[in-house]
């Protein structure tokens, strides 16, 4: 097998997770779910359309910042990716920081588009590459966004898998519980449990997450690696060292 | 000309900024730091960088609302965050779309607007100003009000004005927002052109007609060292350098210095 390395294990993931979709927009930091969206544009001949907020050439918006949200609103955009500095079991996100609000202990940059866009859109794809129990806690400390909502609460959307840098989960939303779907080359269902503040399912048999193909990583290295760097130069020149 | 801008913002002004790549008025931002302006009530559209960060360091800022603030790939803005742990802002944690729902009130003379999403989370717990109501024309159904925002002014760079002070900005319809809800709008720009910019109808929906703005100043380079879409890309190594010096306040107090010292235009 060709070697790869994590990113690019992580964006072949994703964008698994994004067929079948037909619009899928990209947040802010968002490197690798950037990628991934390109990687699958690519893939299906411009089938499906991406925009990644931020970028000029990428983005075929005409309306400002509102678009994004007003899109959203009307169940025109299918896939959305969020992060979270902590995450919980119940999918709670929280992108403000740690202890007692506002001084708090850290403070992250803010909620962004979270608390509206993860009532909206029907896949929300959580990301965040460093799975440790610094993350995965068991309840987060400040909710930027709730893993699920009161019946009565108008909310077509919400999470809908996790992707780490050790697995993919898929998330229960009747249950409030996400279960391990696969890992990651290199690691073990152990290690998750190690590193995760909450309890989660197990199946009996978790399958690898598969690697990606050659034909994918010519994708990568090249056009999609070009794509990208308009947006992420930083990340883009980490891609090819 | 610059300063003469950056002059008509008094102490206690509420300011609605422009977020990073789409226009940010770096070059004026050096000008209320030197000033020493006071009290501001900053408003992030709908979020901010380098330049809250830095007015908020300066000692410029009393209050910021926004859905974020942050230097990118280069993290949490750090005067920001040092600000809040010493209590001497206040912030009103926001979610990108409820500043832009807010600034349309402003802009369309209503008192609130309505919103989705935000039910459960605590941001609304945190905002007394924010009200759930049960949507008047369903059943059952809790859905969040906002409050409009009205700032002071508007304060952003963009790409072209003419001498009659319209203002070209192509499809970053954000700043038309702005400049829509503003009661005044200080518009910094690459260029002037001798053209008439409402007379060319292929270009005329992309122009903040001359009724919105109150002042323009030349001011080439003016959103560096930030991204200026169409025009620059982000001086990665100037963003870094304040990155890492402004971890410490006296970090920042040395960024500073040299900062007020270099030219206002920063070409």
């Amino acid at each position: 097998m060709e070697p790869f390395n994590r990113s690019e294990l992580l964006i072949t993931a994703i964008a698994r997770l994004l067929e079948g979709c037909r619009h899928v927009i990209v947040g802010a930091a968002s490197p690798i779910p950037g990628a991934a969206a390109l990687l699958v544009r690519a893939r299906t001949d411009g089938a499906l359309r991406v925009n990644v907020l931020g970028s000029q050439r990428h983005n075929s918006f005409t309306n400002g910042g509102v678009e994004t949200f007003d899109l959203a609103a009307q169940g025109r955009v299918d896939a959305f990716f969020l992060g979270g500095g902590q995450i919980d079991g119940e999918a709670n996100i929280n992108l403000v920081g740690t202890g007692e609000y506002p001084a708090g202990d850290v403070r992250w940059p803010g909620s962004f588009g979270s608390a509206y866009l993860y009532f909206l859109v029907p896949r929300v794809i959580l990301f965040r590459e460093e799975h440790t129990r610094r993350v995965f806690v068991p309840k987060v400390d400040f909710v930027s966004a709730p893993g699920s909502s009161p019946p009565n609460v108008y909310r077509p959307g919400g999470p809908w898998k996790l992707v780490t840098g050790l697995g993919v989960f898929a998330f229960d939303r009747a249950r409030k519980r996400f279960a391990v779907e696969s890992v990651h080359p290199g690691h073990t269902v152990e290690e998750i449990l190690d590193n995760t503040g909450f309890t989660l399912d197990i199946p009996e048999q978790v399958p690898m997450t598969p690697a990606p193909d050659p034909s994918t990583l010519t994708l990568l290295r090249g056009r999609i690696r070009s794509e990208i760097a308009e947006t992420y130069p930083r990340f883009a020149a980490q891609l090819a060292a | 000309m610059i300063a003469r801008l950056a002059a008509a913002i008094p102490d206690g002004a509420t300011v609605a900024l422009a977020q990073d790549s789409v226009g940010v008025a770096m070059a004026v931002t050096r000008e209320l730091v030197r000033r020493g302006v006071r009290d501001l009530d900053l408003v992030g559209v709908p979020i901010s960088g380098m330049q809250a960060d830095v007015l908020i360091g300066a000692g410029c800022v009393r209050s910021i609302e926004t859905s974020a603030v942050t230097l990118g790939e280069f993290g949490t803005a750090p005067r920001f965050a040092a600000a809040l742990k010493a209590g001497t802002i206040r912030v009103l944690d926001s979610t990108c779309p409820a500043i832009h729902a807010a600034l349309q009130a402003g802009q369309k003379g209503l008192p609130f607007m309505p919103l989705r999403g935000l039910i459960g989370t605590d941001l609304v717990r945190h905002r007394p100003d924010w009200k759930v109501i049960d949507n008047p024309f369903g059943a059952d159904d809790p859905i969040v009000l906002l409050p409009a925002i009205r700032p002071d002014f508007g304060l952003f760079h963009a790409p072209l004005a003419d001498r009659h002070g319209n203002v070209w900005i192509g499809r970053q319809r954000d700043l038309l927002t702005i400049a829509h809800a503003s009661q005044r709008s200080l518009v910094t720009v690459e260029a002037m052109t001798d053209d008439d910019l409402m007379g060319d109808e292929s270009r005329a929906a992309g122009v903040i007609p001359a009724i919105y703005v109150t002042h323009v100043a030349l001011a080439p380079g003016g959103a560096k060292p930030l991204k200026f879409v169409g025009h620059y890309a982000r001086d990665e190594a100037a963003v870094g350098r304040y990155a890492a010096m402004a971890r410490t306040e006296s970090g920042f107090r040395e960024w500073l210095d040299q900062w007020l010292q270099a030219d206002t235009v920063t070409a």
